[in-house]
């Protein structure tokens, strides 16, 4: 079985859930905390990606990262190479395709935090940063866990967004999803068997992670 | 307002029993659901034919399709994709009436497997090569040829994938057999199917591409940009074949679309959209 796929999600996978999270985390508290009345239009924006195709995704961002784009006209200015058919066109890819994985889980936990212990977090004379820091965040484990698993396993998955920019080549944007559609195709199925029970066991066993971890907090023993 | 008449406890005496006030709702959603269901499902239809056809018919066919559906009344569902994909999807028992392949080899084989009809087997044309780059390019494709693609300006070369699509492996084996594979190699990106590498190109995220000469003289392209002709001995031939399915419930009125297209009318169409016919190919063309 050629890994060097499986290896390349792996990789795309984590950097995308890892920045998804840095980034979802201030977008998520403003979401969940923000006073500005139009928050619930943000919050439909950020929802996107999950009800729309990704042909959407797709199309857009083929024409975005031509040079005929002023994102895809930077790029090309800064780094000399497009940005389509290169792993960073596929990560910014993915980190719009799997956004909503990361906001949504966060937003809800935040907004599960019971309001007194913010009230008593300020009566006590902690910042807003403080508080998120130390109440919110701690509070909040277990979407934080869903988020980082959600987004590592909708990555891993990619498939329509990944077809549409990345131009199929091997170690830069051949995701394991493309080889085993490229190897259904040139009638290879034994290989895309192989990759596909290795796919499918990896995200079995992500997705029984989150499980495990919320069951543990959300259990009627645990201390909350 | 009348007392219970039901033997359940109920606590709200005067309304229907209980259990009937949630599922009667329920119930009647779900009906309606099975009815709205069915009615989508049985909307009368006239006789329909499905076509699966390699991505280079994309604009020919359309108009092959509406002289003909003027002609007979009939409808003709078109899908586009890439000759071994639906080849695989025939195999595994998709529902198409008529096969349109880039290859003949995939209808040779349906036919040898007994899934389609030998008989009806037609080589409806030879597919060409282009090398196309975007009408503003720097690099002079039209007097360059080969060498063009050597060029630094072109950075990404798009190309169908040889692994499955026949355009790109008639690609790969043009760029070997004029010695410059190894040296471009680096450059090439491939796409799903013939049209989608014409995307990579048109959409300026590739500077030049292999295509069928048929996308290249398409309304879509044909404005977009330039091209040069890869010469047919370049690459062993691309024979492009129909056949009819063996599955199909509508043999007859597939047959007669297959003699619509080799009627006068219907390859006086295919030679405007780019396709040259089996018998005519002997003669290489000039540039254009």
């Amino acid at each position: 079985m050629n890994l060097a796929p499986l290896f390349l999600s792996l990789r795309l996978a984590a950097i995308v859930s890892l920045l998804l999270v840095a980034v979802s985390l201030p977008l998520a508290a403003w979401l969940a905390f923000g006073r500005w009345r139009g928050r619930f239009l943000l919050e439909a924006v950020f929802a996107l990606p999950l009800v729309l195709p990704p042909t959407i995704l797709g199309f857009y961002l083929l024409v975005a990262m031509g040079p005929r784009s002023p994102l895809g006209a930077l790029w090309q200015s800064l780094f000399g190479h497009g940005l389509a058919f290169s792993f960073e066109g596929l990560v910014l890819a993915s980190l719009l395709y799997s956004l909503p994985f990361a906001v949504q889980p966060l937003v809800s936990a935040f907004r599960g935090v019971d309001p007194k212990l913010l009230s008593a977090s300020f009566v006590l004379g902690a910042s807003p940063l403080r508080t998120f820091r130390r109440v919110v965040l701690p509070l909040s484990y277990s979407g934080l866990v869903t988020a980082l698993v959600l987004t590592f396993a909708h990555t891993l998955g990619e498939f329509g967004v990944v077809l549409m920019v990345g131009g199929n080549l091997p170690g830069v944007t051949r995701t394991v999803s493309i080889a085993i559609y490229d190897s259904v195709q040139a009638f290879d199925y034994a290989e895309a068997n192989r990759l596909a029970l290795t796919l499918l066991a990896i995200c079995f066993t992500a997705l029984s992670v989150i499980y495990a971890v919320n069951r543990r907090v959300w259990s009627p023993w645990s201390s909350r | 307002m009348s007392s219970s008449t039901s033997c359940h406890p109920e606590r709200h005496p005067g309304r229907r029993p209980g259990w009937r006030r949630g599922i009667s709702p329920a119930l009647s959603l779900s009906v309606g659901c099975l009815i709205l269901t069915a009615a989508a499902f049985s909307a009368a239809e006239p006789p329909t034919l499905s076509i699966a056809a390699a991505s280079d018919l994309r604009f020919a066919m359309p108009e092959l399709a509406a002289r003909f559906e003027q002609r007979t009344g009939s409808k003709l569902n078109v899908s586009y994709g890439s000759s071994g994909n639906f080849f695989a999807q025939i195999q595994s028992g998709a529902p198409f009436d008529l096969f349109f392949s880039a290859d003949s080899d995939y209808p040779r084989q349906l036919a040898s497997a007994g899934l389609a009809d030998s008989a009806t087997l037609y080589d409806y044309a030879v597919g060409r090569l282009v090398l196309w780059v975007p009408a503003d390019s720097p690099v002079d494709v039209v007097h360059r040829g080969w060498n063009s693609l050597l060029d630094p300006a072109i950075r990404k070369i798009a190309i169908a994938n040889p692994r499955h699509a026949p355009y790109g492996r008639a690609a790969a084996a043009a760029l070997k057999s004029a010695g410059i594979y190894e040296r471009v190699e680096s450059k090439l990106v491939y796409g799903e199917n013939i049209s989608q590498t014409a995307q990579f190109v048109q959409s300026g995220n590739a500077q030049a591409a292999l295509l069928a000469y048929s996308l290249a003289v398409s309304p879509a392209l044909q404005s977009a940009g330039k091209y040069w002709e890869v010469p047919a001995t370049a690459h062993p031939p691309l024979l492009q074949a129909a056949i009819v399915l063996q599955s199909s419930p509508r043999k007859a009125l597939a047959k007669s679309f297959l003699e619509f297209l080799k009627s006068p009318e219907g390859q006086a169409i295919l030679r405007r959209n780019g396709f040259t016919s089996p018998a005519a190919s002997a003669p290489p063309r000039g540039k254009p």
